[in-house]
């Protein structure tokens, strides 16, 4: 079979799968009894053997096969949980990751056979007394499949009767009740197909319709119809079926179905309709919170819920999130980003022909009303089709922060020092571009709270602090911003080591030093080529760090804040405009040319008299109502040929960037605009104060001025 | 860079297209193959900090593109625009689109390989520009190097 056209989906799946498995034994490694962990990862494993079985690489098959086998011994109580097992596991999964990076480049899987890992999955299955004969390395899949279906078989022997557990809602117990006054008959059951089955959706769809051939009518099935459809459910579902029916003879018609193990199920009476609601619900919350848990406990349920609710789903069906494999699915469609830059680009040419025939309709002589009207609600549709394509190009910045908690923990163990991660707001979405580069940042930004922050145990129990230390990830969104913090209760930035590490590497002189402030000496840390860690360790401290988050994030068009008190901690604030493709701007002139400035940083517009300005230090600068703000002239930066334009009147502009401000002295401004970035590309882009140019209504090209430059 | 010539000529089957154009008193010629489209010059914005030959960048059916003037790369005197003067846009083969500045665009010229001549790579500093000599009845014809006209500056 030729496998090629679905490496693609492979790969994805197998990433998502693996990054599923990440946080599900992070997660088990917490709590080790906890079952649904268990039947989560013993289900990626098995779905990843199962593919990579089908794409025909063998070898990553034999490893999830012998994973497989572990977490099906884990799950049959066989194997307790220890420390050197989850740290075997992590092994198997990078192990994993090698194999999908090989296949990723070279469309191969190598011939790296992980023998030594293999043996150590198997050592855990002797150790334990278990039965280790299909363990071996070239133990034939079928073997592998009936140990495995035959314990699937056992453990739903003593469920079986999982449809006196379906929950109902308000309505549906309205419908089967009415149903019974009728005098027409319920019958509930549950339907178990064989763990072998492949196309479970499909017998799932034979047995519905075997049903309905009998004269049932499926009142409520459990998972949700949809989502059995799309075989997000385990190997079995529950229904309950409304008509002139008996268990008996449905059980008889589903039972020819193929590869369908069992039916179980019987009549349902009145007075089951009134407890279901308890039961459900009371094990609805826990399993809600289980699907989405991600990292840590305390402050997860609240946001775990929120998540699991925002996927569309109704919150009656959480209980399936208990089943569902993936948590919360929705109806979605994998597109290529190509297509949705296509889909931006043509909406960005649609806004630039918009701003022109709105010039156009100014130009003209007399004014018609009418083409007017239009044109105005031509620009409240371009506006709304510009934030529907956006919000398609958004993803929440969950897909890069999952495998934080997974780096921490290997930081951890690494550095011996004992510390958590919590991470709030990863249903937090950005643009796709964006959430594609910030990952770096951040793992550097976490990687040097790890290192740098959080002190060893000693120290912190003699400041008084709890021995593990904690690292915060918040994500949330802030107007047109989106603010990421990395917050760690570690040591705080040592200004005095910073200045004189500053001093040391020649940044400043002592003189310097001596006068910066807090905030100065902090700002040292992001010049190229300054580390702080006296001891080079290969988890941070290359020297390469901070000037490169920065660099990072300023080319998003983001900006970087650091907050910090010395002995408690520091705070790494991250802000990244919501989309990078159109922004509103305000556009000036400056001698004959036009430049476009963000709104987001400009604070006020100011008229002010050429006697206003005062020298200090040589430098201009302006008295704003009690603050002194530096002035720049754009026309001295910008080498603006023209001459300067005559008159003691001069407008300025305040920028902002995190605490400073600016004043940018422009000399006509023309009004706020809805504009459409483009690249200057390499070629143009030598000025960093430009960082981009736009199209205007006319036709004429605008460049855009990056204030943060200009600081 | 005989290599290279020999290889272009090859590639298209011994003889190829180009577009001959003036600067000041002398012919150049482009291969075709890298032409996009021929404009006249519409408005050019500036783009500070950049090196001079670099005249700014315009709009080129929505996309910004910069322009280069061909002049002062060649190391030749700046001109004022005239009627004649054209924009070629480039598509090298990075796919990134780039505007040169010529005093007019003349004809097309089919050539085969026995008309063009080497050059003597010692003489000056411009001729790293040119791949070779063409011979035809218009006169002497010197090939750009567009990769290296175009692909020097984004260095």
């Amino acid at each position: 079979m030729d496998v090629s056209q679905y490496l693609e989906i492979f790969l994805d799946e197998t990433d998502e799968n693996l990054q599923n498995l990440n946080t599900q034994i992070l997660t088990l490694e917490q709590e080790p009894e906890n079952g649904e962990c268990i039947q989560e990862i013993f289900r990626a494993a098995h779905t990843l053997k199962g593919m990579a079985g089908t794409m025909g690489f063998k070898r990553m098959q034999n490893l999830t096969h012998d994973m497989e086998n572990v977490f099906s011994e884990v799950r049959d109580g066989n194997i307790k949980v220890n420390s050197d097992m989850i740290d075997t596991l992590f092994h198997v999964l990078d192990a994993l990751e090698n194999y999908t990076t090989v296949i990723r480049e070279t469309g191969d899987e190598g011939t790296e056979d992980n023998a030594t890992i293999i043996k150590k999955l198997n050592d855990i299955l002797e150790n334990k007394g278990a039965p280790a004969a299909d363990g071996g390395d070239s133990a034939p899949q079928a073997g592998g499949e009936e140990a495995s279906g035959d314990k699937e078989e056992e453990k739903q022997a003593s469920s079986g009767e999982s449809w006196k557990d379906i929950k109902l809602d308000e309505s549906q117990r309205e419908v089967i009740a009415a149903s019974m006054k009728d005098g027409r008959k319920v019958v509930g059951l549950t339907v178990t197909i064989q763990s072998a089955c492949v196309l479970k959706a499909a017998r799932a769809f034979m047995a519905f319709k075997s049903i309905e051939d009998a004269g049932g009518e499926i009142a409520v099935s459990s998972p949700s119809s949809q989502d059995i459809e799309d075989e997000k459910f385990d190997f079995e579902f529950s229904l309950i079926v409304v008509g002139d029916v008996e268990f008996d003879e449905l059980k008889k018609g589903i039972m020819e179905i193929s590869e369908i193990e069992s039916v179980t199920g019987g009549v349902m009476t009145a007075d089951m309709l009134g407890t279901k609601e308890e039961t459900s619900e009371a094990e609805a919350a826990p399993a809600a919170a289980d699907g989405k848990l991600q990292t840590a406990q305390e402050n997860k349920p609240a946001p775990a819920a929120a998540g699991a609710a925002k996927g569309g789903q109704a919150p009656a069906k959480s209980g399936d999130a208990k089943k569902g494999g993936k948590t919360v699915v929705n109806h979605t469609v994998r597109v290529d980003i190509e297509k949705l830059d296509v889909l931006m680009n043509l909406v960005s040419e649609l806004i630039i022909a918009k701003n022109s025939l709105v010039s156009a309709s100014n130009v003209e002589g007399e004014q018609n009303s009418a083409v007017n009207e239009q044109v105005e609600y031509l620009e409240s549709v371009t506006t709304s089709l510009h934030e529907s394509v956006m919000k398609v190009r958004m993803v929440p910045i969950e897909s890069v922060v999952t495998r934080f908690p997974r780096m921490v923990r290997d930081l951890s163990k690494k550095l011996g020092k004992p510390m958590e991660l919590y991470m709030t707001g990863e249903e937090t979405e950005l643009d796709r571009t964006v959430v594609d580069e910030i990952g770096d940042p951040l793992m550097h930004l976490l990687r040097n709270s790890a290192d740098h922050g959080i002190e060893s145990a000693e120290v912190r129990k003699e400041r008084g602090k709890p021995e593990t230390g904690s690292i915060y990830l918040d994500a949330y969104q802030d107007g047109n911003n989106v603010v990421i913090e990395v917050r760690d209760d570690g040591n705080g930035i040592d200004t005095e080591a910073v200045k004189n590490k500053a001093i040391e590497r020649g940044v400043v002189t002592p003189e310097q030093a001596a006068v910066l402030s807090e905030k100065e000496a902090i700002a040292l840390l992001f010049e190229p080529g300054f580390s702080t860690a006296k001891v080079v360790s290969d988890v941070s401290g290359r020297g390469v760090g901070l000037d490169v988050v920065k660099s990072k994030i300023e080319a998003l068009s983001g900006e970087v804040e650091v907050k910090s008190r010395y002995g408690e901690g520091s705070t790494w604030i991250i802000r990244l405009p919501l989309t990078l493709a159109i922004i509103q701007a305000l556009m000036v002139i400056v001698g004959e040319e036009k430049y476009a400035i963000s709104l987001g940083s400009i604070v006020t517009i100011e008229d002010v008299q050429d006697s206003d300005i005062k020298l200090v230090q040589n430098k201009e600068v302006i008295n704003l109502r009690g603050s002194v703000i530096p002035i720049l002239r754009l026309r001295d930066i910008l080498e603006t040929p023209t001459p300067p334009k005559e008159g003691s009147n001069m407008v300025v502009i305040i920028v902002k960037k995190g605490d400073l401000q600016a004043g940018l002295v422009v000399d006509e401004l023309i009004g706020q605009q809805e504009i459409v970035i483009k690249s200057l590309g390499k070629l143009t882009n030598r000025a960093k104060m430009i960082s981009g140019a736009t199209i205007l209504g006319d036709g004429e090209v605008a460049l855009i001025l990056d204030t943060n430059a200009l600081f | 860079m005989e290599d290279n010539v020999l290889n272009e000529l090859t590639t298209s089957g011994d003889s190829v297209q180009y577009i001959v154009i003036r600067l000041g008193d002398e012919q150049y010629g482009i291969d075709i193959k890298y032409i996009d489209n021929i404009l006249r010059v519409p408005g050019i914005t500036r783009v500070p900090k950049v090196p001079s030959y670099i005249t700014g960048v315009i709009n080129l059916r929505g996309e910004v593109v910069p322009v280069m003037n061909l002049r002062l790369k060649m190391g030749l005197e700046d001109a004022e625009f005239t009627n004649t003067t054209r924009i070629i846009i480039l598509r090298t083969e990075q796919q990134s689109m780039i505007g040169v500045i010529v005093d007019e665009v003349k004809e097309v010229v089919t050539l085969t390989s026995d008309q063009v001549d080497d050059v003597n790579h010692d003489v000056n500093e411009e001729v790293r520009f040119i791949n070779g000599v063409g011979k035809c009845e218009g006169g002497l014809i010197s090939l750009l190097n567009i990769q290296s006209v175009v692909g020097d500056s984004a260095a």
